[in-house]
């Protein structure tokens, strides 16, 4: 086992893991942070893109104890309070998902995308999603969401 | 509760934004996967690395030893309990079909069988545990190609003797709707046209970006299943028939389901499993797939060899048309494995008014994994068939494809329209939907230009895709599924529970996955009962809360589904208004509903339906005799199909120097009836293009001549990005359906249905003229490379199927700039 503190949503915890733990695994099962989740074995459809030290990395492919000492945003700590993060918002406002299940992914790729490219034209926003596997929506609505986002600002945050 | 005061306006036919997203968006979501339970205990499952082979013993000493385990599970420990995955559609009567268990006894038909299971504290634990379990096999020979499988020379199954598990035929003549198709290709043989055509329909895998999760909580008096899947009625009913736990002791919920498309329309070994392990150990049990475990354990799609003989007129007018598929079912008859091509055969003929027709459908056992519904299940394989032939025809008469296809097809005039397999089309306008297409396309212009580019020998030719289409949706008539010998009915239930705040309760027993029904259903709901669209809420996918469904599958959720909701609305209004005389000391033959309030005519008297909800709650002032509820109940079941149509445009440039397509645009135009949604009508579009357009492009399950499947993780199984798609342009015309109440039709499957054919003919129309007239899908870079290469070298023989290449030059690549050449969206 081994020891790690690392600060998630804002919360600092303190826990001892396997070492072979992986990031996605120790935030769904010993944090119950289950927002974010798990879509395949081999890092490509990056469903469970979470933010680690505010860049956007996929939680499968990144041991828990290499988040030792480091800040981890989530799904869930994204918006501020009941305000929806802009890219979040605009998601939603762009119909961007049908099932969800690669929407957390897809948001915390965007926001971590849209901050280092806050004016991105479409074909940016296309290879800079490219990680992000969704099987619902054709991502027509996806790029466009984060076109809209980028519009207002989404990358500010 | 003044149900006057904030009336809502006009819901059906608004982009209301979805009322599901909120949770979505903040990760406050309950997929199967995210329950824990007090002594929740975790599943692996150990899996034949074999397609055929014969279990001849298994050492589960190490495993059991191991830390942290609890039970490791054999097929003979559960041999008595499992249950058994069901085929709920035998297509013949002397169809043969291998008994499927969850959990194999002894043989071994495909590659990713379970054969032992390890019950642990954590799923770590279990899975290292699985790793102990020492199986000894003894292989036998697989049969793996489809052509050799129907030759009888290898059995996928010994004991049956046989492969070819059911002959299923429909002949015009035979059954009076057409003429004798045989006649007509010898008249064509004669003096006419006779196209004979052999397309291959690849293996796909339906993807959903969930695993498959499954928690079985045996504890208290009932056992709950959670498990990710769109029909937790029909897993209910097939747990009780097959395991014998009586119905009413099985709950089964389908939380936050993510994504179906078909893949989850089946009940799975993993489910039986999970349910005879937990009833094991006799506490809860959660088992989640890896998802190479689900890419080779969970069905398959599509799978088809088809032949097509056309017969016409040398003008183009078709004669008739004969089809013969042979069809891979994998190693087992699945749920409704047999009886998906079999839905074809009312779609072949497609559009079109043919004269004469004839369809036969052979289904064979393989010792492949075994192949059900994906998206589209059936239709798909016939419309990519007929566009793609019909394509063929124009090329022989030397017409634009449309043209041939004008000449064939049903004119709006002749609607209702009794089609040669007997469908009868109750409404449609392809002429509408065709010139809107051409319209948004710029079909003129991007025909001059492909001139162009092929007058001025462009490197990159222009090629340009036509796909017009229709579907049945709607599944399905009761009547006809039972003359089909199909095991269950196609009918849909709702009620709708007034709350005595003034809040409405639906619940329908469609089961959606991300298709948006607690938005549509409310909107439903606050039109016919004049409610706001914020206080209905919709529930679903718990048969505790939903007694009765048939779930979500087929284009039907709105179709029958919502039919149902209406049913019961209106049922509401009708108990409603009882009470509303009563309470306004009136005649209700002097009550008009509208807006949500029953007023007395000629007056200002008037009571809304939710202070009647209250005045049913409180009963103290309720009619004599009459029971104290609005609350209502329907069931309905269809009287026909419904049929959406479409013209689907596409444009591809394809490079003839390297074979790399990039799509250029693609336009189209669906008649979905009634439009409930349109935000939601499109982004069911947008997804189902995509999904035909990979089937086209990019996906396939490759198997080595073992029978191991060889693109078993998303490295491989190659879905496409953001940087492989363009953005569309679509739209709708209207003709509503008549076989329900709102006159809607159905858009699930639409987009995956028509794109496929529209891509392969835009990429064979950029290189026909070189002398190619098919190329086998997914159209890689390499294949179609390989067929200009072939046509240079005067051999169009199609290149055999191989795996598709991956990290370099694939399909992925070569298409990776396609977004800068896209039309922006209308």
């Amino acid at each position: 086992m081994a020891k790690i503190s690392v600060k998630v949503d804002g919360v600092a915890y303190s826990d001892d893991v396997e070492p072979r733990t992986l990031l996605v695994h120790y935030l769904r099962e010993t944090l119950g942070k289950v927002g974010t989740v798990v879509g395949c074995d081999t890092s490509n459809c990056g469903a469970c893109t979470v933010h680690l030290d505010g860049r956007s990395v996929k939680s499968c492919n990144v041991l828990a104890v290499q988040a030792d000492g480091h800040e981890v945003t989530t799904i869930e700590g994204l918006a501020d309070g009941d305000t929806l993060h802009p890219v979040q918002q605009a998601f939603h406002e762009c119909h961007a998902l049908q099932c969800g299940y690669c929407t957390p992914g897809m948001i915390m790729q965007a926001t971590s995308f849209l901050a280092d490219n806050p004016t991105p034209t479409e074909d940016e926003v296309r290879v800079g999603m490219e990680g992000n596997l969704c099987r619902c929506t054709g991502y027509h609505n996806i790029v466009k969401a984060v076109m809209a986002a980028a519009g207002e600002g989404g990358g500010a945050k | 509760m003044t149900a006057v005061a904030d009336q809502p306006v006009v819901e059906i036919g608004s982009p209301r934004l979805r009322k599901e997203d909120e949770r979505l968006v903040t990760g406050r979501t309950r997929w199967t996967d995210n329950i824990q339970l007090p002594g929740m205990l975790h599943l692996a499952m150990v899996r034949s690395p074999f397609a055929h082979a014969r279990v001849t013993s298994i050492d589960t000493e190490a495993a059991t030893a191991a830390p942290g385990v609890v039970a490791v599970i054999t097929g003979a420990d559960i041999a008595a309990t499992q249950g058994a995955i069901a085929n709920a559609w035998p297509i013949t009567a002397d169809q043969v079909t291998p008994t499927h268990l969850p959990m194999v006894l002894e043989h071994v038909a495909c590659v990713g069988e379970i054969v032992a299971a390890v019950v642990a504290r954590s799923a770590a634990a279990a899975r290292d545990a699985a790793e102990l379990v020492d199986v000894d096999y003894e292989e036998l020979t697989a049969v793996v190609d489809l052509k050799v499988a129907a030759d009888d020379g290898v059995l996928a199954h010994p004991d049956l003797g046989t492969n070819r598990s059911a002959l299923w035929r429909l002949d015009s003549a035979e059954q009076g709707s057409g003429g004798n198709v045989e006649e007509a290709i010898a008249a064509a043989r004669a003096g006419g046209i006779l196209i004979e055509r052999e397309y291959r329909q690849q293996r796909l895998i339906p993807a959903f970006m969930e695993p498959r999760s499954t928690v079985v909580d045996p504890t208290g008096e009932q056992v709950t299943v959670w498990t990710s899947t769109q029909v937790p009625h029909i897993l209910r009913f097939l747990i009780a028939a097959t395991t014998g736990i009586p119905e009413s002791k099985v709950r089964v919920i389908a939380p936050d389901v993510g994504g179906g498309f078909g893949g989850k329309l089946q009940t799975t070994p993993e489910e039986f499993v999970t349910l005879a392990a937990a009833r094991r150990v006799r506490k809860p049990v959660k088992y989640t797939e890896t998802r190479s475990e689900s890419l080779v354990s969970g069905h398959h799609g599509r799978d088809q060899w088809q032949k097509l003989t056309l017969s016409a007129t040398k003008d183009g007018t078709v004669t008739g048309l004969k089809v013969e598929l042979l069809v891979n079912l994998g190693a087992y008859v699945a749920l409704i494995g047999g009886g998906i091509p079999v839905l074809g055969a009312w779609m072949y003929n497609s559009i079109y008014k043919f004269p004469a027709y004839q369809f036969n459908c052979q289904t064979v056992l393989t010792n492949l994994p075994w192949v059900d519904a994906y998206r589209g299940a059936g239709r798909p394989e016939a419309t990519f068939a007929i566009e793609r032939i019909m394509d063929e025809l124009a090329a022989e008469v030397g017409v634009d494809p449309l043209v041939v296809r004008e000449k064939n097809w049903i004119t709006h005039e002749e609607f209702p329209f009794t089609s040669v397999a007997g469908m009868t089309y109750d409404s449609g306008n392809y002429e509408a939907a065709t010139a809107r297409a051409k319209e948004l396309f710029g079909y003129d212009e991007l025909r001059a230009e492909q001139q162009q580019r092929r007058d001025a020998g462009d490197p990159v030719q222009l090629g340009i895709g036509v796909s017009t289409f229709t579907e049945m949706c709607g599944l399905a008539p009761s009547r006809v599924l039972g003359s089909l010998n199909y095991g269950a009915g196609g009918w849909e239930n709702a009620s709708i529970r007034m709350l005595a705040t003034g809040k409405v309760e639906v619940i329908t027993g469609t089961s959606p996955h991300g298709q948006g029904h607690e938005t549509a259903w409310s909107q439903i709901v606050a039109d016919r009962l004049g409610v706001p669209f914020e206080d209905v809420e919709v529930l679903h996918g718990d048969t505790q809360i939903s007694p009765r469904g048939l779930d979500t599958y087929g284009s039907r959720s709105l179709v029958v589904g919502g039919e149902a909701v209406v049913r019961a609305a209106d049922k509401v209004v009708e108990k409603a208004k009882v009470a509303a005389a009563h309470l306004l000391e009136a005649n209700a033959d002097d009550l008009e509903f509208t807006g949500g309030r029953f007023g007395v005519k000629g007056t200002d008297k008037g009571i809304g339906i939710a202070d009647i909800a209250t005045a049913a709650f409180t009963s103290h002032s309720w009619p004599e005799g009459v029971e104290p509820s609005i609350d209502a109940e329907a069931t309905f079941d269809p009287v026909n199909f419904s049929f959406p149509h479409g013209t689907h445009l596409c444009a591809m440039e394809v490079d003839t120097e390297t074979g790399a397509t990039t799509m250029r645009k693609y336009a189209c135009v669906d008649d979905i009836g009634q439009i409930i949604n349109p935000l939601i009508v499109e982004g069911q579009v947008h997804g189902g293009l995509v999904q035909g357009i990979a089937q086209a492009l990019w996906e396939e399950a490759v198997f080595d001549d073992n029978g191991t499947l060889v693109s078993g993780s998303f490295v491989d199984y190659t879905l496409p990005t953001t940087a492989d798609t363009i953005n569309f342009l679509t739209d709708n015309t209207t003709s509503l359906a008549t076989s329900n109440t709102l006159g809607t039709k159905g858009v699930g499957e639409a987009g995956t249905i028509a794109s496929t054919p529209a891509v392969v003919n835009a990429v064979v129309d950029a290189v026909r003229h070189l002398g190619i007239n098919d190329i086998r899908m997914p159209l890689t870079p390499e294949r179609v490379w390989r067929a200009i290469q072939d046509a240079e070298h005067g051999s169009q023989t199609p290149p055999t199927a191989q795996a598709q290449p991956h990290f370099e030059g694939d399909g992925a690549q070569g298409n990776q700039d396609s977004g800068s050449t896209g039309g922006g969206q209308a």
